[in-house]
């Protein structure tokens, strides 16, 4: 039944954005547990964990996003988990974003010189502790820009979970256009809110880079 | 777990899947072609435009690359007939991608250009050069070769990104994909096709950017 867009319709909208920013959430928390794996594999000293790194980056990267939503959306219930959209949803958007914060953080790993490791060896420190003291404080001020910076992707990004069913800002507005035919005005205040959540994250993150600058 | 895989069914359609891979080569080149021309103008006014442009096209840049894809492309699709602009599917996915990789490329060739330095221009000037010259040789094809790895790595992204248009019905290869999913109810072996695919066009284009590359940069 076609009606009016009301102004309930917009607070729903309003809410729905609550389930875009828990999947980009629980897809971070996923992604960085995969990715920090990735990123020590791809910087590590021997040939065979960076060559699982680097196919994993490979494979992910290579295939639409879409497509890893719809092989874990079905591919998981193939194997007699019956997964709301939700759980499959933060499988796929995890290792989305584990292959890209894996690049990133290794960029940032690679980027210490080796003489700082040298240095931690030096005044008798093991590899644990040059890791901890001397490489990864300077590693995070390197990666948190560009993370800051894929977080707005992976912001974006969630609203292809709109398409295996999983109701968040994007599905929200498909589902108020079919109720109230706005199509127009729907889609434009989705995009907005979606505006309002990345906005503000991309400036932040070019304030950091600009800070990082400057530090150096 | 009992579930026993069958590709057969899949591959008895691979009329269907041909059909669509073609759609998503035409669909990728059309739109990198354009959003690399487009892209390179927009640079070119975010450099040296004027205020006024600078501002209108940084504004443009900013929207479209803080908000999704899929959102611009139902705005376009679903939106604007609301306003009396009715497109069929591919002009409207066309349009869409265009408008996206546009902002996308203009960014990047921007730092191309910023990452030039002005001594460079002062050395064409004293060379003799005329300004489209120097534009032409001493920015745009050094600023081209700086930039390259980010700018081929956003056109992979946009072909994986044309998979979005079969949310509109646009027939291409991932559309053929929940076609033959609907045909066969054997999703799990179509998405693993179909995605098999998408990861060989991938290495292809990666191929064919690394050889362009060789082949617009050597040296003789």
């Amino acid at each position: 039944m076609i009606r009016e867009l009301a102004p309930l319709d917009l607070y729903y909208l309003v809410l729905a954005v609550r389930w875009t920013v828990a999947l980009t959430l629980l897809a971070l928390a996923g992604g960085s547990i995969i990715g920090v794996f990735v990123a020590a594999g791809g910087a590590a000293h021997h040939a065979l964990p960076r060559l699982l790194a680097r196919s994993y980056v490979g494979l992910v990267q290579g295939i639409p996003l879409l497509a890893w939503l719809f092989i874990f959306y079905f591919g998981l219930s193939i194997v007699g988990y019956d997964l709301p959209p939700l759980i499959a949803a933060t499988v796929g958007f995890s290792v989305y974003a584990g292959a890209f914060l894996g690049e990133i953080w290794r960029g940032a790993l690679i980027a210490i010189p080796r003489t700082q490791w040298e240095a931690g060896t030096a005044i008798g420190l093991t590899y644990l502790e040059q890791l901890r003291h001397v490489i990864i404080p300077q590693a995070v001020r390197i990666a948190i820009p560009p993370t800051v910076g894929f977080l707005v992707q992976l912001i974006k990004n969630t609203s292809l979970a709109a398409v295996i069913g999983f109701v968040e800002l994007t599905r929200e507005g498909q589902m108020t256009t079919a109720a109230t035919f706005q199509p127009f005005a729907v889609y434009l205040l989705v995009a907005a809110l979606y505006f309002s959540l990345c906005y503000p994250l991309t400036r932040y993150s070019r304030i950091l880079e600009g800070r990082r600058r400057v530090v150096r | 777990m009992s579930y026993t895989f069958q590709f057969r069914d899949v591959f008895a359609q691979r009329d269907a899947i041909l059909d669509g891979l073609v759609v998503t080569l035409e669909l990728s080149a059309v739109t990198i072609t354009l959003g690399f021309v487009l892209g390179t103008l927009a640079a070119v006014v975010l450099v040296y435009g004027r205020p006024w442009a600078r501002r209108i096209m940084r504004m443009y840049i900013e929207v479209i690359r803080n908000t999704p894809l899929i959102v611009q492309l139902f705005l376009i699709f679903f939106g604007l007939p609301g306003i009396g602009i009715r497109l069929d599917v591919m002009t409207a996915s066309v349009l869409a991608l265009t408008i996206n990789l546009t902002a996308y490329t203009a960014e990047i060739v921007r730092a191309g250009f910023e990452s030039v330095p002005k001594s460079q221009l002062e050395a064409g000037v004293s060379l003799g050069l005329t300004g489209p010259q120097i534009f032409r040789h001493v920015v745009l094809l050094p600023a081209i070769k700086a930039v390259y790895p980010s700018l081929t790595s956003q056109f992979v992204l946009l072909m994986l990104a044309t998979s979005i248009v079969s949310q509109i019905s646009a027939a291409d290869l991932f559309h053929a994909g929940s076609i033959i999913q609907s045909r066969t109810f054997r999703d799990f072996e179509v998405y693993t096709v179909i995605s098999l695919l998408y990861l060989s066009l991938t290495l292809l284009m990666r191929g064919g950017f690394s050889l362009l590359y060789h082949l617009l940069f050597r040296r003789p």
